[in-house]
């Protein structure tokens, strides 16, 4: 039966079951099929914090997003137009997001008394009309991929399992995906068990085949490769682009990275990713809590490395004392925090941008750090690598803001060239620095950075003692002298002031906008996609995305001052539009949701669309 | 492998150019003199030691020592320390803390330090009271002290370091006395020359808050009958003649104190600091009474075990051992893993 081919320009799919079925590796594996392919992608995954929570409930449903097209795309989408439902958890949790005639494949096996129950259905929701507004398709999943198995060497739990790759096969059959980056992939996660290689080979191929031979999908959709710059790919998340823009800085500044880190979501992959670099010199170290692996940090800057620590807000506010004395140092430190939604525990596998704040100000005393934010999963990376470079020239703790959303979520990354890394070579101080020759000043200070010589343990004749005391100008002596406090207080803070950062650009295509959208962080997908769609509706908006929260960009104010209105998106109650109102006497509009969720495109494109019908 | 280069250095060469500013009087006083005096033995250049210390007052100490040195914050010093030294093998890291900064806000990388087994040298100056802060009791002040933050008698039980130091499985613990410099330098020698963690209980009188909190220990007429050196390899006796004995009576998990006189010579306990269960260290730590009587001194345990330092290092030596590329071709292979697809 030969299928109808229908040409799609995007497509949004969700893969949602229980936390066991496996659908992180799902999304992950079509994710990977759909880079081969050359579209722009863009992912979203969405799961409870809890390991196993009870098999079929709401709490225990984990799904993944993948937004795919062929142009260029910001998110993973705000809608799903396909969603794959493996119990009748997952068609509950999921549905309020889906837009009427969205295609539901559902795993009708797991549609039973009890599972209906479970989450409240008094009636199969496949047989009344809840989804009468939807194209369903019912597929018996679990016994087609039972049936498939049947010859195999595999328990029946084995075959169960393997029910993810026979959805796999078929979502990849509908959407012309290549495969064989996944076998190969199967092959290498279950090299030791080849039976289980074979279990799920035979369950994609049988979903693949389903897909090709069944009358209820009638047609196959194509998505073409987008346009996208010329050069090789590949698809990054957040955190492991994060970590291996550490991994960069430690080998373009010639420094071993030491991470002292103590496991938390949504932060612990990069303590795993950077544990796998040791042939980079990459020291890893789980400490016993927070303070410890920031204090651990510390001490190896001290030492002559690059310090990091990575956590995320319940650590960094851990880690305010020591970053402190980091600040009173004057050493190098690079604190990640991968923020999620708190206070408190919060919910630990959500996001939200509610640690500016401590970022900027969460420490006693007048203790300046720099601020610098990621705005995509791969723009981690070279967010990792600014971070690492003002730590390093400038002698500064640097706190880099990622969050749960880019840090999980993925998209295609085009691989730079290792040369045009900035260079981050720094000099050790190797001889005195007194005017009379053999005196070591260790606060004694390079007129243009302000930074202080970092003179490391091993340094024959700059043996010189530091600590959390205040210290005299220059000679870093005790000092409880009042000038000479008032003086270093200053210092401190314009150590921080005067960091040279970029100017903050402008995406004003029309040139005519009267309205500025300013974002920071992961929100800037979402702002830029809905930007897109108000232009093409004929609507002029700006758009200005700051990636330094500390210094901010020299030409900020006289760019918010051009604007008749400045809107600020914000996953928080409005930290960053308190700061700007406060520096800039700017009188800025906050967008503020604290859902644990990104922003929609649609719904900023809404609120925009208000803010310009009012100027 | 040659013979290393004698120094030649002197106490004076550790004198920092700070003025020392403790309590006249202070058991602190005798303790930097003792190691100022003691460090030209280890005939390491002065910049490849590091004293790091965390808050109270003898966390003022790296300020007096001219090595490299850092004040850091309260109780933090064994987790600044472990940093450095894991990163920095060739260095000789000293940790300088007190009863407040290691065992109460710092206990948690207290004993994570003794359990990872870092290569760090800790001297623990207990004067059982907090003085920076102007006498509040400490968490090895005796049950019922009374001071200002306890007008009636704190209601907590102290630490006894030594039990708590090995209950982490420190692999060298010993305590010495303040003013006692000749024994004091014979342990921070022992400490010294062991590789890893390495901590030091050091008596230390608070002439200030808690003065003569030691005495019976340091008094003349008290101290043979109060203390037992513990040598290696000695039968564990004491008194001034030598009049009672340590045995480990059948029956029983510990260690008690009998009359050497009424003890056959067999049965006295013959002190190994070298026997791996600690059980027998703890047990010599529990002797003490209220009072002070049967207090050891010494070395209670030096055993071998790789530290920290050394097994991390090992671990990135080999995963560095076949590398050929350079740092940049090894980025630049790194960055292209994993499925990756080109685009013309």
């Amino acid at each position: 039966m030969s299928k109808q081919i229908r040409q799609l320009d995007r497509v949004v799919i969700r893969f949602a079951g229980d936390s066991g079925d496996g659908m992180q590796l799902t999304g992950d594996r079509f994710t990977s099929e759909t880079a081969q392919l050359g579209n722009d992608i863009s992912t979203l995954p969405n799961f409870p914090a809890e390991i196993r929570a009870p098999a079929g409930t709401l709490p225990g449903v984990s799904s993944f997003q993948v937004h795919f097209a062929d142009y260029d795309i910001l998110t993973p989408g705000d809608a799903p137009n396909v969603l794959v439902a493996m119990n009748p958890a997952a068609l509950k949790a999921n549905l309020a997001d889906l837009p009427r005639g969205a295609d539901i494949i559902v795993n009708t096996d797991e549609f039973t008394k009890r599972n209906l129950a479970k989450v409240g259905y008094a009636v199969n929701p496949l047989e009344d009309d809840t989804l009468a507004g939807y194209v369903v398709h019912p597929v018996a999943l679990t016994s087609m991929t039972i049936g498939a198995l049947a010859d195999l060497d595999v328990s029946k739990k084995d075959a169960e399992r393997a029910k993810n790759m026979f959805a796999l096969g078929l979502l990849s059959w509908m959407y012309s995906r290549p495969y064989e980056s996944t076998l190969r992939f199967l092959e290498r996660k279950f090299a030791a068990r080849p039976e289980l290689v074979a279990a799920n080979v035979a369950a994609f191929r049988a979903g693949w085949n389903f897909g090709e031979t069944t009358e209820d999908f009638a047609v196959r959709y194509e998505v073409k490769p987008a346009q996208m710059p010329p050069g090789t790919y590949r698809n990054i998340t957040g955190n492991a682009a994060l970590s291996l823009g550490l991994v960069a800085a430690g080998v373009r500044s010639g420094l071993p990275v030491f991470l002292g880190a103590y496991p938390i979501t949504p932060a612990s992959d990069i303590l795993h990713e950077l544990s796998k670099h040791k042939r980079f010199g990459v020291l890893t170290m789980q400490a016993e809590d927070e303070i410890a692996a920031v204090g651990a940090a510390l001490g190896a800057s001290y030492g002559g490395a690059l310090g990091v620590t990575t956590t995320s807000g319940p650590g960094v506010a851990l880690k305010g004392e020591t970053i402190s004395l980091a600040v009173a140092l004057e050493l190098p430190l690079v604190i990640v925090d991968v923020q999620r939604a708190g206070p408190s525990t919060g919910m630990p596998t959500k996001t939200e941008q509610a640690d500016l704040n401590m970022a900027l100000y969460g420490r006693h005393g007048e203790a300046p750090v720099a601020v610098v934010a990621p705005k995509s999963p791969a723009d981690c990376f070279y967010a990792a690598l600014e971070a690492a470079r003002i730590a390093l020239t400038y002698r500064t703790p640097v706190i880099l803001l990622s969050d749960n959303y880019v840090a999980n979520g993925s998209e295609p990354w085009l691989l730079p060239d290792v040369e045009s890394l900035p260079d981050l070579r720094v000099e050790f101080a190797t001889s005195p620095n007194g005017e009379d020759g053999t005196t070591f000043l260790p606060y004694l200070r390079d007129p243009e950075t302000l930074a202080r010589p970092w003179a490391i343990p091993g340094t024959p004749g700059l043996e010189h003692r530091i600590g959390g005391l205040e210290k005299a100008d220059k000679t870093g002596d005790i000092s409880y002298d009042p000038a000479n406090h008032d003086f270093m207080v200053r210092t401190r803070a314009a150590r921080i002031e005067t960091i040279p950062v970029p100017d903050v650009e402008v995406d004003d295509p029309d040139g005519d906008a009267r309205v500025l959208v300013l974002g920071w962080g992961s929100t800037y997908g979402p702002i830029g996609a809905a930007c897109r769609g108000l232009r093409q509706r004929g609507l002029s908006v700006a758009q200005a995305h700051l990636r330094h929260l500390a210094p901010m960009p020299a030409n900020l104010g006289a760019v918010l001052r051009s604007y008749d209105r400045v809107v600020i998106p914000e996953m928080n109650l409005g930290q960053l539009a308190h700061v700007i109102r406060a520096k800039y006497l700017v009188d800025a509009i906050g967008y503020n949701q604290v859902r644990g969720l990104p922003f929609t495109a649609a719904e900023l494109e809404t609120m925009l669309e208000e803010v310009l019908k009012n100027v | 492998m040659s013979e290393p280069i004698a120094l030649k250095l002197t106490a004076k060469d550790f004198k920092s150019d700070q003025e020392v500013r403790w309590c006249p009087g202070c058991g602190d006083y005798a303790i930097l003199a003792a190691v100022q005096g003691f460090m030209p033995e280890l005939n390491i250049p002065r910049e490849q030691i590091v004293f790091i210390s965390g808050i109270g007052c003898s966390s003022r100490f790296p300020y007096y020592m001219n090595t490299y040195g850092m004040h850091s914050i309260h109780g933090r010093a064994p987790a600044i320390a472990t940093g450095l030294s894991a990163t920095r093998p060739d260095l000789s890291v000293w940790v300088v803390t007190g009863d407040g900064d290691a065992l109460s806000i710092g206990g948690n990388h207290l004993i994570h330090a003794l359990r990872r087994n870092v290569n760090l040298k800790i001297l623990l100056f207990n004067n059982r009271i907090y003085g920076l802060t102007k006498g509040q009791y400490s968490p090895t002040s005796e049950l019922g002290k009374v001071t200002k933050s306890t007008p009636v008698g704190s209601a907590d039980a102290p630490f006894n370091p030594i039990s708590l130091a090995l209950g982490a499985e420190a692999t060298f613990v010993a305590r010495t006395i303040d003013s006692d410099r000749k024994h004091l330098q014979s342990v921070l020698r022992a400490a010294a020359e062991h590789s890893g963690s390495a901590f030091v209980e050091i008596y230390q009188n608070c002439n200030i808050f808690n003065d003569g909190a030691f005495d019976p220990l340091k008094e003349p007429a008290t101290r043979d009958d109060h203390l037992i050196r513990l040598e290696h390899g000695q039968p564990i006796t004491f008194g001034k003649d030598g009049q009672f004995c340590v045995v480990h009576p059948p029956g029983g998990f510990g260690l008690e104190v009998r009359e050497t006189a009424a003890t056959r010579p067999e049965d006295i306990v013959v002190h190994d600091a070298t026997v791996t269960d600690p059980a027998y260290a703890f047990a010599l730590s529990r002797l003490p009474g209220l009072d002070l009587r049967n207090t050891p001194i010494g070395v209670f345990r030096s055993v071998e075990r790789p530290s920290y330092d050394s097994v991390v290092r090992a671990q990135l030596d080999a995963a560095r051992a076949d590398v050929t590329e350079t740092p940049e071709q090894q980025l630049a292979g790194l960055l292209n893993s994993g499925d990756t697809w080109t685009i013309l």
